[in-house]
């Protein structure tokens, strides 16, 4: 094999490994990307049931609701117009109060009800989930970054 | 006046970066040689004073300076004093002030260390080392000067994040960035190898060591990493697939195709337009790696601040040094004489597969990554991939590579044949075959990856022994120990991984004090919550048993910490380790009957990820003292050789 030739394979390799990589992660992506939904975006856009979706609003108050197994949690994401049940077994994080925000991630099942398999609140004071940046809800919503910036 | 020594500190640091630049393009330009000379101590000099720099700014955060905008911000007078000095690089403008200190110490070291480099070549890459540095100064010194003043003084500071507040992070991040820096050297030495056109075995025999100490340090700093989340987050997971984690998992994956290459173009002479590429990609991928955690892009524990504007200034930075150094090796790959040659079936063949599936594995890495926030540019949606697509792109290329792994060192240079490789990997091969069998038998919940994965790791962990297969044991060199033990690390990880995932036994409850809960073998007993007190936080403690089988009872405590500075909890997590495994237990939340929640997991064998992760680091480590030692000893002989002439 000449030198030309050797080179020639090894670029051809490396672009069928690139575009083998590349095609993987599409076909991958295609199936397994999140999407992040508003409980608004529920109801437009009723995603299928079963499908992996990424939910985010804010807990309503009142609607925190303990139930008998003392580790299945009940409550309602809201984002101003539109609202959602959602079904939560596990331990809740330190920050999940009603009145703040979450994220949670997880499936609908066929009769509406959001199963979510991980939650995720508010990390601290200064922290808002990403997705729940655009929302405008509530003062404690907006960020407080004091004396940083 | 301590801040304002910092802050001239700093001032000089990157005018000596300035100088050192200067001198290597002049010295290059007008080819005056004695230039030359004057480069070596300016880098030194430079390394010195932003190393000062770097710790005033912790002596400030020792001694609670609330003069100093930053302490006030990240630290209070009653933390602990690790905490203290952690804090210092557990915001944003520290971590950045670190990240150029050791870039300016690694500068140095090269300053110091480096004897191996044609003159030439050493000062082009002192002379890039100094461009990026420069870069990094601006941005500290116009953008986020840590040594800005508060006033009025406050009383006292704001705390820091409870999370961060972990012998975790008092190691995490310096590890791991000695290990970004770090590749800035391999960096460095690749564009003033492409500047003198001087690319080749001397040359890659000088950046190797370099290479192998910054990925020893990235190896570490992911397996802190990991565990720190693991016991840290209670989640129970080791990883998360964060953004933040594959930043860190982007560069290491670019270092170890490197390291490898480097080695092909330092044994044969092969590879050298690939392992200039790899060099630049590798602290390519660590800049975009910072970028990514400290721009506010992603929000995580990591993002200490969100601000755009300085999120452009980093931005810009990437566009001038990536762009630069991919512009350079676009000019000059053509100029590059192609190596020597081989067959497919050959040690350089089984090294060239490593790193095209390594490189396969950072683009879909790097695709997951980044494709939530190309998605967001274009359009009003919004997505975040997790998980299973990373799982279920990058797992079976990590299995086909792990496979190669264990043929490669068995092959030799040049050309080889196939039937002469099966015969040496036969026992490998029929190990994992009979695992295999054995697994599927004997096991129920293990998923495709998984057993494939724990199949393989049996074949590997001989296979990575193979070479030293009749060799003279004392004489066989220490780096291809070095390489077993960093390969058979990889069969250990594989193990950890594949049995917690498969083998985790999990149990949530709302538990009475005095119940009993049964997980796998162990018997757990729940008897009290007490309130217990540390230094800035109060916090309620279970009072739990443990007992696995018939041995010995072990109390364990999981916490909810509150936190006073922040007015926020954590929940710590109760490890029980045994050789086989780890009880691992989070306490939840009280109801109105007493109750309170318990999540309890039995992970089988999940430290193997941890020690797998140590031994990887171990090998490279030894390694990299093995070349040096040989690089040592052959330049004495040549030294030799030529007194007797």
């Amino acid at each position: 094999m000449k030198a030309k030739h050797q080179r020639l394979t090894l670029a051809v390799l490396a672009l069928v490994a690139l575009v083998g990589a590349g095609l993987l992660a599409t076909f991958a992506l295609r199936d397994q990307a999140n999407y992040f939904y508003t409980p608004s975006d529920i109801v437009e856009k009723k995603p299928v049931a079963g499908k992996a979706i990424r939910l985010g609003g804010m807990v309503e108050e009142g609607s925190i609701r303990h139930e008998e197994d003392g580790v299945t949690v009940n409550f309602i994401v809201h984002d101003g117009t539109a609202k959602q049940a959602v079904m939560y077994t596990g331990i809740t994080p330190d920050l999940f109060v009603e009145g703040s925000g979450v994220v949670a991630d997880g499936k609908l099942t066929s009769d509406g009800m959001f199963v979510a398999d991980n939650l995720l609140a508010k990390h601290d004071e200064n922290y808002i989930p990403r997705e729940l940046e655009g929302i405008d809800m509530t003062g404690n919503m907006t960020k407080t970054d004091t004396l940083v910036e | 006046m301590i801040a304002e020594t910092g802050l001239i500190a700093l001032w000089l640091a990157a005018s000596m970066a300035l100088l050192q630049f200067a001198l290597c393009a002049i010295g290059l330009a007008k080819g005056q040689d004695e230039l030359f000379k004057a480069i070596r101590p300016v880098a030194i000099a430079q390394g010195v004073l932003v190393a000062i720099s770097f710790l005033v700014l912790v002596w400030l955060f020792v001694r609670s300076d609330m003069s100093v905008k930053l302490v006030v911000a990240n630290s209070v007078a009653i933390k602990p004093m690790l905490y203290k000095i952690s804090g210092a690089w557990g915001n944003h403008e520290g971590s950045m002030l670190l990240w150029i200190a050791i870039m300016g110490v690694a500068g140095a070291c090269i300053g110091i260390f480096e004897r191996n480099l044609k003159a030439k070549t050493l000062v082009a890459t002192l002379g890039a080392q100094a461009f990026i540095s420069i870069g990094f100064y601006a941005y500290l010194l116009i953008a986020s000067n840590p040594f800005e003043r508060i006033f009025p003084v406050p009383a006292d500071g704001q705390g820091l994040n409870p999370l961060l507040q972990d012998v975790g992070l008092a190691l995490h991040p310096p590890t791991l960035y000695i290990g970004y820096v770090g590749l800035s050297i391999a960096f460095s030495f690749a564009v003033g190898a492409m500047i003198t056109r001087d690319v080749g075995p001397e040359f890659a025999k000088a950046m190797r060591p370099w290479v192998l100490g910054a990925w020893v340090f990235l190896t570490l700093g992911i397996t802190a990493g990991s565990y720190w989340a693991y016991y840290e987050l209670g989640w129970g997971g080791w990883w998360f697939w964060d953004p933040v984690e594959n930043a860190s998992l982007m560069p290491w994956l670019a270092a170890t195709a490197l390291l490898h290459s480097v080695t092909v173009l330092a044994t044969r002479d092969g590879l050298r337009a690939w392992t200039l590429m790899l060099a630049v990609v590798a602290f390519s991928m660590s800049m975009i790696g910072t970028f990514l955690v400290r721009s506010g892009v992603l929000t995580s524990v990591h993002a200490f601040a969100v601000d755009p504007e300085r999120g452009s200034f980093i931005l810009a930075l990437l566009a001038i040094y990536i762009g630069g150094a991919m512009a350079l090796f676009a000019l000059r790959v053509g100029s590059v004489k192609e190596g020597s040659q081989f067959e497919p079936i050959s040690r350089e063949g089984a090294l060239v597969a490593n790193n095209l599936l390594l490189s396969a594995i950072l683009g879909i890495v790097f695709i997951g990554t980044l494709y939530p926030l190309f998605v967001e540019g274009m359009s009003d949606e919004m997505i975040s991939v997790g998980a299973p697509y990373f799982n279920l792109a990058t797992g079976p290329i990590a299995l086909i590579l792990v496979a190669i792994m264990a043929a490669g060192p068995l092959l030799r240079w040049r050309r080889d044949s196939a039937k002469a490789l099966l015969n040496r990997i036969s026992i490998p091969v029929f190990l994992t075959a009979a695992a295999l069998f054995a697994l599927v038998l004997f096991t129920t919940s293990m998923s495709v990856l998984p057993l494939i994965g724990m199949a393989l790791a049996a074949g590997i962990a001989v296979a990575s022994f193979a070479p030293l297969w009749k060799r003279n044991l004392r004489r066989t060199p220490m780096h291809t120990y070095g390489m077993i033990i960093a390969h058979f690390g990889i069969a250990v990880a594989l193990v950890g991984m594949a049995s917690e995932t498969s083998f985790t036994e999990e149990k949530l409850v709302a538990a009475k004090p005095g119940d009993e809960i049964m997980v796998n073998d162990w018997k757990i007993k729940f008897h009290a919550i007490e309130p217990v007190a540390g230094p800035n936080w109060t916090a309620l403690e279970a009072r739990v048993t443990a007992q696995y089988g018939d041995e010995a009872i072990h109390e364990i405590a999981p916490q909810n910490r509150m936190f006073a500075s922040a007015q926020m909890q954590t929940s710590e997590a109760a490890l029980l380790t045994r050789w086989n495994g780890q009880l691992y237990v989070v306490l939840g939340d009280s109801d109105e009957q007493g109750r309170w929640q318990l999540r309890i997991w039995w992970k089988p064998f999940v430290t193997l990820i941890w020690y797998g992760g140590v031994l990887i680091a171990l090998g490279g480590l030894l390694a990299m003292i093995g070349r040096l030692r040989r690089a040592g000893r052959q330049k004495k002989q040549r030294a030799y050789a030529e007194a007797m002439i």
